[in-house]
């Protein structure tokens, strides 16, 4: 086995912490001008050529500004708070493979920590630790919009790590891996329908609410949600600290978009131009492409659902945690388990997975209908009876 | 009195069925709808290259019409200082130096930060002396600079009266001989009781 040097790693964590940060600032122009354009608006469109500059006069602005610290906060928290932020996310990454990866460890590896045999395990643990930006943040702000905020966020990121843990322990059931590269090679073995999204279509669905949560993004925005908290946990935040926030959020983003990408929808994988076998001349940046294409892709899709659906009401949020995600993604392991037990073929799978859906949706819409009945539909309603017996008196 | 049986209608809250309690079909028919604006002409205006096309009776700054003669056509009745429910018009009037008319205003100041661009005072003056343009983009160094006084009044009838935006409305209605100028110049001397009726 060849020892990398040093050096190399470097290089390598420096191009992606570059790639990352220079994707955040233009994945805010981008979502930006993609709300600009679904409100039938134009954008930022000033600076520079169809405003193509615009994120690098907000860098100028974040770095240029007066830094305030409200006088009552606790300092040292309120300077860990941003910096926790960008740093969990940034470290989630590093296991997250960015294209292909072998099993030699004297090829290259498209991703910072190879060979990692619990990443997964490995994300949610840091992931996890995200919810203490938050909460330092909004706490040590001495405010008491942040704090709510603080609190909300606590609540949504622990209620949604259990379905999005769980929805994930289907996956690693089937690969019988929880290293990443694993679970792609896995996808990438048996082809285009082996994809976990194929295969396990309500564990997608779960893992993709519940990272949306995660990420603190509408429609899930609770903890930060303007018209009832001003700013949430970054209310007091200012200048580059709150800018670390933000990246923290849009990395989060590319994070989840990425695990998304890696877990479901096959990695580098695709049929005929990017397979397991394809040993190409340049194979290794097509794989690089295709992966990207697709978590580009599903950026683009959150941005959309962004903009489409409104926020949650609180017991909504929690309801649909509690009520409806967690027990459908127990269900789905369960399902798995079946199937990797009895070793019954993978179509059963996907089969049971939809069964799951609709199941749960048509009991959602019987409770629906049991609670209109008994709530607005008795026979004689009182109101009627207290005007008609109003009447006779 | 109450309400009979037969008169009350239930109304009843649409059920749930299967297709609604996945959720899924509403979020994708939400996202074709947010997708199809995403590809619709934007209706923003490029403002300050692009101005904008304002209706005929916007109310923007005030400017004060000059007759034929090029005087002021203003007679100093103080209808529209009286009218002006932010009292941002003074007026101080004087015995006119013209046979037409009995006073003129020799001071006639607007307190553009004051006023309220309700339009009051054109709908007062019995002349159609004063009238609303379509300036909107007023802006001022300082606060006695917002203050314009008769002849940046009359100057801003010079700027705006051949614009076509902001036509003079003098004719509108049934207004007096000194507004009009019906009067040859020769009878300009007459006392006012022996001068023509008004159309």
């Amino acid at each position: 086995m060849m020892e990398t040097p040093l050096v190399v790693w470097g290089v390598k964590i420096g191009i992606v912490l570059g790639m990352i940060l220079t994707s955040c600032a233009y994945l805010i122009y981008i979502e930006r001008k993609l709300a600009a354009y679904m409100q039938d608006r134009i954008g930022p469109n000033r600076v520079g050529p169809f405003g193509l500059l615009q994120p690098l006069a907000d860098g100028i602005k974040f770095i240029l500004k007066e830094d305030v610290a409200p006088r009552h906060a606790d300092r040292f928290l309120f300077f860990l708070a941003p910096t926790l932020a960008i740093i969990n996310t940034m470290l989630a990454f590093s296991v997250v493979p960015f294209g292909p990866t072998s099993s030699d460890p004297s090829q290259w590896q498209s991703v910072i920590a190879p060979g990692v045999d619990v990443g997964i395990v490995f994300i949610f643990a840091v992931g996890s630790l995200a919810v203490y930006s938050i909460i330092l943040g909004g706490w040590s702000s001495n405010n008491k919009y942040s704090l709510l905020g603080a609190l909300r966020s606590s609540a949504q990121v622990i209620s949604y790590e259990i379905p999005l843990g769980t929805s994930i322990l289907g996956v690693v059931l089937l690969a019988s891996s929880l290293n990443l590269e694993d679970i792609v090679h896995f996808q990438a073995a048996g082809g285009f329908w082996q994809w976990n999204v194929w295969t396990q279509p309500l564990a997608a669905l779960i893992f993709a609410a519940s990272a949306l949560a995660e990420s603190n993004r509408l429609p899930f925005d609770l903890p930060e949600c303007e018209q009832e908290l001003v700013g949430g946990y970054h209310t007091e935040y200012s200048a580059m600290k709150f800018a670390m926030f933000f990246l923290g959020e849009y990395t989060h983003v590319i994070t989840i978009s990425f695990l998304m990408a890696v877990l479901f929808l096959g990695g580098w994988h695709f049929p005929w131009i990017a397979e397991q076998a394809s040993s190409y001349a340049g194979a290794w940046a097509v794989k690089c492409g295709v992966l990207g294409l697709k978590v580009f892709a599903l950026i683009i899709l959150i941005m959309l659902i962004r903009w489409t659906i409104p926020r949650f009401r609180f017991d909504q949020l929690m309801g649909l945690a509690w009520q409806s995600l967690v027990p459908l993604s127990f269900l789905n392991v369960l399902a798995v388990m079946c199937v990797k037990q009895f070793e019954w073929p993978l179509w059963t799978l996907s089969v049971a997975s939809l069964a799951l859906l609709f199941g749960a949706a048509a009991l959602k819409g019987m409770a629906v209908q049991r609670r209109l009945q008994s709530a607005g539909r008795s026979p004689s309603p009182p109101s009627v009876a207290a005007a008609t017996a109003l009447g006779k008196a | 009195m109450s309400i009979e049986e037969q008169d009350v209608s239930w109304v009843e809250e649409p059920t749930i069925g299967l297709w609604e309690a996945m959720y899924l079909p509403a979020i994708a028919s939400g996202l074709a709808t947010t997708i199809r604006h995403a590809f619709q002409k934007p209706v923003t205006q490029q403002y300050p290259e692009v101005k904008p096309d304002l209706p005929l009776n916007y109310r923007g700054v005030h400017r004060l019409n000059r007759d034929e003669q090029g005087r002021v056509k203003c007679v100093a009745c103080m209808l529209c200082a009286t009218a002006c429910p932010a009292r941002c018009i003074d007026i101080v009037g004087a015995p006119t130096p013209w046979a037409d008319r009995d006073k003129y205003p020799t001071k006639f100041e607007i307190d553009e930060l004051r006023c309220i661009y309700c339009g009051m005072c054109e709908e007062a003056c019995p002349v159609d002396a004063i009238e609303l343009t379509s300036i909107y983009d007023l802006t001022g160094l300082s606060r006695q600079e917002m203050v314009f006084d008769k002849e940046k009044l009359l100057s801003v009838y010079d700027e705006t009266i051949q614009s076509g935006k902001d036509p003079a409305r003098t004719a509108r209605g049934v207004l007096g001989p000194a507004a009009q100028n019906l009067v040859p110049p020769e009878k300009l001397a007459a006392p006012i009781d022996e001068l023509p009726p008004a159309r």
